[in-house]
């Protein structure tokens, strides 16, 4: 039976740490505002560019040489996997469902006797990673000290993926990240980077298929070789937008749910305290009342 | 006095600018050329260079951007560019980094294509930069 002094002890250590939860749920959902706005702003060029994509696409297929960035080696031996994580912890299972998504792709990629390497954005999935992969990490990217991601972000680690594919290190790069849908949700997605998968269902094609009377300057096949590279940053820019929002809602939900369990916690404490105080009054009394009785 | 059509300026970070306006010279890769309504449908990439907004017969709008490509039809001009910063907010110091971001890709270029065309933006920003 913990002391009186034992039971006031805990109860002021968990009201300190619901403090802090649920200053950091407020933190976070001022910044899940911020970063939804900026997915949000992001968005409209996403959209032109995969409209623009799938109309070069359309007008292209069938010719020969398209570009490898579109169409792929001829190969899928080696394969990147790029793992999209958060930089901070105590968001819940946002790091963890993203990294099991890998994990399990890794896996049955290392069973078809395909090689798999991995470029880990964000401290947390390299640490949970490395702990099964390390000799398959090829390189780890830091967004520690951004405070608001960039477009210029998104062009490093899309240069640093668009270098590794010229010097032919891997066939088909594949993104990981967490798509945001709600505060609550957040849902694990892969999305194929190189060679790019059409996007866009096929009637969404069709209703753009009135620009076949385009003008091309320069030619198609050129702009396609400028806008392919660029995509594949967009895209990185655009996972890393929506892991932004997610992680943050994440980490609202968690830190919501923490607090609340602090709460009934503190509650069943005080309840614990005022009982023992009780006995020990009726106790004292007790032994007052006998020992008065025994004159 | 033209015809006022749809115009949109988008970078990957946000929507700059989405107002009709008369008519609007885009710095294509193979030369300036100016749109107005009703032209044809054209799809071009971009130089770095300066987008000049006629929005109405007394404001007009100057807008540098980098790398990206525009897209024209009958009633609409879309542009997305990489980099888009209003004339005013655009001073020698953002340019001269541009430059020495230019001028590093050139020294990495592996290949002579990628060489060349690293030079060209290179060549191109340092005519802007006399131009100031």
């Amino acid at each position: 039976m913990p002391s009186l002094k034992d039971l006031r002890n805990r109860i002021a250590s968990v009201k300190a740490t619901q403090k802090i939860t649920k200053a950091m749920q407020m933190v976070a959902a001022a910044k899940l505002r911020r970063a939804q706005l900026a997915a949000e702003e992001a968005r409209p060029y996403a959209e032109r560019m995969d409209v623009v994509m799938a109309n070069l696409a359309t007008a292209l297929a069938g010719q020969d040489g398209a570009p490898p960035l579109m169409v792929g080696t001829g190969k899928d031996d080696v394969h990147l996997l790029v793992a999209c994580t958060s930089e901070r912890g105590l968001c819940g299972g946002f790091n963890t469902s993203i990294v099991r998504m890998v994990r399990a792709k890794a896996r049955a990629l290392l069973a078809d006797g395909k090689q798999v390497k991995i470029l880990c954005v964000g401290k947390k999935g390299f640490d949970q990673l490395n702990r099964e992969f390390a000799s398959l990490i090829i390189d780890q990217v830091d967004l520690r000290e951004v405070k608001r991601i960039g477009f210029s972000n998104a062009q490093g680690i899309g240069a640093r993926v668009l270098e590794l594919f010229d010097e032919s290190e891997f066939d088909v790069c594949t993104l990981f990240f967490a798509r945001f849908q709600t505060v609550m949700t957040q849902v694990p997605t892969a999305l194929q980077l190189i060679p790019a998968a059409p996007s866009g269902d096929d009637e969404e094609n069709a209703m753009s298929g009135s620009n076949a009377a385009y003008e091309y300057e320069p030619e198609e096949s050129e702009i396609l070789v400028d806008l392919l590279p660029r995509n594949v940053s967009v895209q990185i820019f655009r996972a890393l937008l929506e892991n932004a929002a997610s992680e943050q809602g994440a980490r609202m939900s968690a830190m919501d749910s923490a607090t609340r369990n602090a709460g009934e916690m503190i509650d069943a404490l005080t309840m614990e305290y005022n009982r023992s105080r009780q006995a020990q009054i009726t106790k004292e009394l007790i032994e007052i009342i006998s020992g008065a009785e025994a004159l | 006095m033209a015809e006022p059509f749809q115009f949109e300026l988008v970078s990957p970070e946000k929507l700059l600018m989405s107002e009709d306006v008369e008519m609007v010279v885009v710095p294509g890769s193979e030369g300036d050329f100016a749109i107005l309504k009703g032209h044809a449908p054209v799809m071009s990439t971009l130089k770095p260079g300066v987008v000049e907004i006629q929005i109405n017969d007394k404001e007009q709008q100057r807008i540098f951007v980098r790398g990206g490509f525009a897209e024209a039809g009958p009633d609409s001009l879309t542009i997305l560019a990489e980099k888009a910063i209003p004339m005013e907010d655009l001073d020698a110091d953002i340019l001269a980094q541009e430059i020495q971001n230019a001028e590093e890709d050139v020294n990495d270029a592996k290949s002579d294509e990628v060489r060349a065309k690293a030079q060209e933006q290179l060549d191109q920003l340092e005519q802007l930069q006399a131009s100031l």
